[in-house]
């Protein structure tokens, strides 16, 4: 199977690629519109330069030829089209070439990665809210003229797995130059998948173009799905028709939409609206010198903390693509075992949020105690949740809650008291039943709420036997 | 003589969106093919090798800061729009994909 | 009166700009039935922008250098709340909700915008006669036609209605109606005006410049609206040029070329009425000479493939769904396919479809790509010429104002009609036309000054030295 994947992904800048209107994301329809996104006779594009620079960043991450670059008019009808045509770069993009490596040791090529804009979006009424049976159709044009960066692959893919170490290393990429937000199921980050079969060392044969894949699952699973289709349909003497189909994450399907009988003529012609795009040396050098290590590196970097340890290859994933690398050397410079100080920062600070108000030097304090034992694991982690949401000094959060370890008398003093209260039990203890160790410090835990410290609790019964 | 066919008049105008009577078709076949006669001066001259122009003045890169500023009030151009309907402008339904 | 000195007197206080836009209007509804100059007449909110002038005037400010002046505008310029249906059917009740830069400078310089005027549909014409409200009639004879495109608004000034009026110059709808109404009209430098708000027919081309009874008058609202402008990336830098200072600045010791491809072909009167500009452009001590710039004789055909391209994907917009005419459909295909076939009329749906053909998969380098090859050379072949010119002097049109109906039938025989003022949009560089002399029926006849990209002060200057020269001034 051969795989080349086209990502574009919406860029995080403040305005639109052509336009002041906000780039922003759920805004009433309609309300982030002016003259010229939605296309209105007399009006004129101005290119953002923010949106400029970081497709030279994406460029320079994957290795592309930077250069001097044009636009052209793709012209099309449709009703997401304010224009009917869509601003687009054609011949000369302003990323060429370039490759991506890929955690399982491969290189899959960079054709291309160039800007271009973002349509409306329309609403289907009627019908069963599919495109083709609604009866009429909403269009709201807030996305219109969102900048984007299509980033083409070459067909350098050859399984499902690939592609979406691919997609994965991509985004992990385009989040660590500040690029995108990489969020699929917002479509702020877009796949379509180019699947072909062919026998080993044929010419390649006949394409498909896959659309919808909204997850990294999605597109393992479509890519997966088409290429048995494929071959299925081949074994049976049939021929691959190119077209474009559509991925049904329910039914777990391909399907036709669209099939290509002549070829589309879009005549591109260059955009007389705009003038040659040729970015400035100076910030080209800028922006490469800026961009600090890539996803690649810095997962080998934080792995080579653990010491040989193995460390999930998903835990490197989150971290890095949380961007909490200093949270986890910070930690490891306090002596906390690299590993935990990874599983705890992709567990607790990678999430949907994020780290939110922690700092570094209050993570490694916390993951600090706990190697100390002075913190239980689940007080631990309550701590951060704490400083997450809130942020603040760990000192001051470990007081208030109550997780400041206890005295020595005032343990010795509870230990007394349960033993007190439970003679049997203890007499059993005493006998060599070693389990009701943990009966008793349930029993001290329940009595303090939890204040005491375990490893303290066993201790103080070990010398009591 | 240019090698304009009725079929590519045709063709021109499903790409444009038009429909033409037979009668527009034939007259539109002439006229257009009048005009390409003409241009047929410009494809007999040897160019080789010469910078094709777009655009008559070079200014370089024109880029604007990224800076949001107010767009248009909804109403000032959707009250207007052939359809309007729940803060959105209404279409018949879409048979093509979008490309 | 013109421009100036109406702004002269209102800013003195002498006049009220309240009674010089009476005036404008009360002269709009004399003849605009007969004529049909203007599409839309914007009455009330010219009474109010003039009583907004005098009251500055009375408050001490200064309104600025078109103070009270009554302008038109092509109607396709852009004016918030203001109709705007570039002589379309398809743009019919649309008031777009905002307002051109170029408008934007004026109303800044105290002028007062009275309407609309009429025009080819989307600018596409040489004789105001394919609007789809009707054609406009020249106002020195009203069988004839005013040219076109900008024809209403060579009509508007030509009838007295107003003595400065905005047009758009694509392939010469400025310079064309301003020779055939007897008028001063300027195609500045690519860039010069900004197109923001200019609803484009061919943005590579197109320009916004003044019609106007006198060269003054033309060079003051061409400086009120030149001048950079960041929502057109293809505006040119730095501010304005300073044209009233340089127009009487003469012509003496200027090199200039009568070009010969720009007189070949025109009528014995226009022959002879370039022989007398440069006549009079001689006395004034400039040097002339002949020069062959035969590569001219290209512009033609490649400005009839590069414009038709560039406006096959501008006028795509027009689809019914956003703004303007729709017609209904059953899907989508259907309702694009009703709302453009009856929205543009003929011509337009003539060169959309030439332009659709040129830019199309397997025509492309042999038309459109070719025409940009040409338009290289054109350029070439200009700055040639400039390295031995300071300026280039020939006809705008070929002829004086040719009867209304006469050529509307045969878009071959239209086209030749722009045959001389084509170059300089393909060039981008800047061209004046003056009244001088007059044709066979005794209509005006107008003569064209060319310079080099950002040349106006020079323009202006050398188009007084053959204003002063024509003897009586218009017809
Ligand atoms: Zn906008």
């Amino acid at each position: 199977m051969v795989v080349g994947l086209e990502v574009h992904t919406e860029l995080l800048t403040a305005s639109k690629m052509f336009c002041s209107c906000a780039n922003a994301f759920g805004a009433e329809p309609n309300t982030q519109v002016c003259p010229v996104c939605l296309g209105l006779p007399g009006s004129l594009p101005v290119l953002n330069a923010r949106a400029v620079e970081l497709a030279v960043a994406i460029g320079t991450a994957l290795h592309s030829r930077v250069g001097a670059s044009t636009f052209h008019r793709k012209n099309y009808f449709y009703p997401d089209m304010p224009k009917d045509f869509q601003i687009s770069q054609y011949d000369r993009p302003i990323n060429e070439g370039g490759y991506l490596d890929l955690s399982d040791g491969s290189r899959v090529g960079i054709v291309r990665a160039h800007l271009e804009e973002d349509t409306g979006k329309s609403t289907h009424l009627g019908g069963t809210g599919r495109m083709h049976d609604a009866e009429r159709s909403l269009v709201d044009y807030n996305r219109a003229g969102v900048p984007l960066v299509e980033i083409v692959s070459e067909p350098d893919m050859r399984s499902p797995e690939q592609a979406r170490l691919y997609v994965a290393e991509l985004r992990a990429i385009l989040i660590a130059t500040g690029a995108s937000d990489g969020r699929m199921e917002e479509g702020s980050l877009r796949v379509d998948a180019n699947v072909s079969v062919r026998l080993p060392g044929a010419p390649l044969g006949t394409r498909c173009e896959i659309k919808n894949l909204n997850s990294l699952r999605s597109l393992q699973r479509a890519v997966a799905y088409e290429a048995e289709r494929q071959i299925e349909l081949i074994l049976a003497g049939g021929q691959v028709r190119q077209e474009t189909r559509h991925w049904d994450e329910g039914s777990g399907e391909t399907s036709t939409m669209r099939v290509k009988e002549e070829a589309e003529d879009y005549r591109y012609f260059r955009e007389p609206d705009l003038t040659d795009l040729v970015p400035d040396p100076a910030m080209i050098a800028r922006i490469r010198d800026g961009l600090g290590p890539m996803p690649a590196q810095r997962r080998a970097a934080l792995a080579s903390l653990a010491r040989g340890a193995v460390v999930p290859g998903d835990v490197l994933d989150a971290v890095v693509g949380a961007g909490l690398d200093g949270f986890v050397e910070a930690a490891v410079a306090r002596d906390v075992e690299a590993t935990v100080a990874l599983s705890r920062a992709a567990n607790e600070l990678a999430g949907l949020d994020g780290p939110g108000q922690v700092r570094p030097d209050a993570f490694a304090e916390v993951l600090a105690r706990e190697a100390a034992g002075t913190l239980s694991a689940t007080q631990a982690k309550a701590v951060l949740a704490e400083l997450v949401r809130g942020g603040g000094e760990v000192a001051e959060i470990v007081e208030r809650r109550g997780f400041a370890p206890m005295n020595a008398d005032d343990l010795s003093g509870t230990v007394s008291q349960a033993v007190a209260e439970h003679p049997d039990e203890w007499a059993r203890y005493r006998a060599g039943e070693d389990k009701l160790a943990q009966f008793f410090v349930g029993v001290v835990m329940k009595a303090t709420r939890g204040r005491a410290n375990g490893q303290q609790v066993l201790a103080e019964l070990e010398s009591r036997r | 003589m240019s090698e304009l066919t009725r079929d590519d008049v045709a063709k021109v105008a499903r790409l444009a969106r038009l429909h033409l009577t037979e009668e527009e078709l034939d007259r539109f076949t002439g006229q257009l093919a009048q005009v390409l006669d003409h241009a047929n001066d410009l494809r007999a001259l040897d160019l080789t090798g010469v910078a094709p122009t777009a655009h008559p003045v070079d200014l370089g890169t024109v880029v604007r800061a990224d800076e949001v500023r107010p767009g248009l009030v909804r109403d000032a151009f959707l009250s207007a729009a052939p359809q309007p309907e729940d803060g959105r402008f209404a279409v018949p339904r879409i048979l093509g994909e979008e490309p | 009166m013109n421009a100036l000195e109406i702004a002269a007197r209102v800013r003195s206080g002498e006049r009220s700009a309240v009674s010089v836009t009476e005036e404008a209007l009360t002269a709009i509804a004399a003849r605009n039935g007969e004529l049909n100059v203007f599409v839309h007449v914007e009455g009330e909110s010219a009474l109010e922008r003039a009583a907004a002038v005098d009251a500055a005037v009375a408050a001490g400010r200064d309104p600025g250098i078109l103070a009270g002046v009554p302008v038109g505008l092509k109607d396709n310029l852009c004016q918030t709340g203001v109709p705007t249906t570039c002589g379309s059917r398809i743009l019919s009740g649309w008031r777009p909700p905002y307002t051109a830069t170029a408008v934007e400078r004026l109303l800044a310089a105290g002028a007062v915008p009275v309407g609309k005027t009429n025009m080819d549909e989307f600018a596409m014409g040489s004789s105001t006669e394919t609007s789809a409200y009707g054609p406009t009639r020249n106002p020195l004879n009203p069988t004839r036609v005013p040219g076109g495109s900008s024809g209403g608004s060579a009509a508007a000034v030509a009838a007295g209605m107003v003595p400065v009026a905005l047009g758009s110059d694509t392939g010469g709808s400025i310079r064309q109606p301003a020779a055939l109404c007897g008028l001063v009209g300027i195609k500045p430098t690519y860039g010069l005006v900004s197109r923001y708000g200019l609803v484009a027919f061919a943005s590579s081309l197109d320009q916004i410049g003044p019609l106007a009874r006198s060269v003054a008058d033309a060079a003051a609202s061409l400086e009120a609206i030149a001048g950079h402008d960041p929502r057109d990336s293809t505006s040119l830098p730095g501010p304005a040029p300073a044209l009233i200072a340089h127009l009487d600045q003469g012509v003496a010791g200027r090199r200039i070329g009568i070009v010969r491809e720009l007189v070949e072909g025109a009528d014995p009167e226009v022959v002879a009425a370039v022989a007398g500009a440069a006549e009079v452009l001689a006395a004034a001590g400039a040097t002339l000479s002949e020069v062959s710039i035969p590569e001219l004789r290209l512009g033609l055909s490649a400005y009839y493939l590069i414009a038709p391209a560039e406006a096959s994907s501008n006028l795509a917009r027009y689809d019914g769904v956003r703004f303007g005419l729709r017609v209904a459909g059953s899907d989508i295909t259907e309702m694009y396919v009703a709302t453009r076939t009856a929205g543009f009329g003929a011509e337009v749906k003539r060169r959309i479809m030439l332009g659709t053909y040129a830019l199309s998969a397997g025509y492309y380098d042999a038309y459109y790509g070719q025409a940009l090859k040409v338009r290289t050379v054109m350029i070439e072949a200009f700055e040639r010429a400039y390295a031995s010119a300071d300026l280039l002097l020939g006809a705008t049109a070929p002829s004086e104002a040719f009867a209304l109906g006469a050529k509307v039938s045969d878009p071959m025989a239209m086209y030749l009609s722009d045959v001389f003022t084509i170059p300089t949009n393909l060039s981008g560089h800047a061209a004046i036309s003056v009244p001088f002399g007059s044709g066979a029926s005794g209509l005006p006849l107008g003569v064209q000054l060319l310079g080099p990209a950002r040349s106006e002060e020079r323009l202006v200057a050398a188009a007084a030295v053959v204003e002063a020269g024509r003897g009586v001034p218009g017809a």
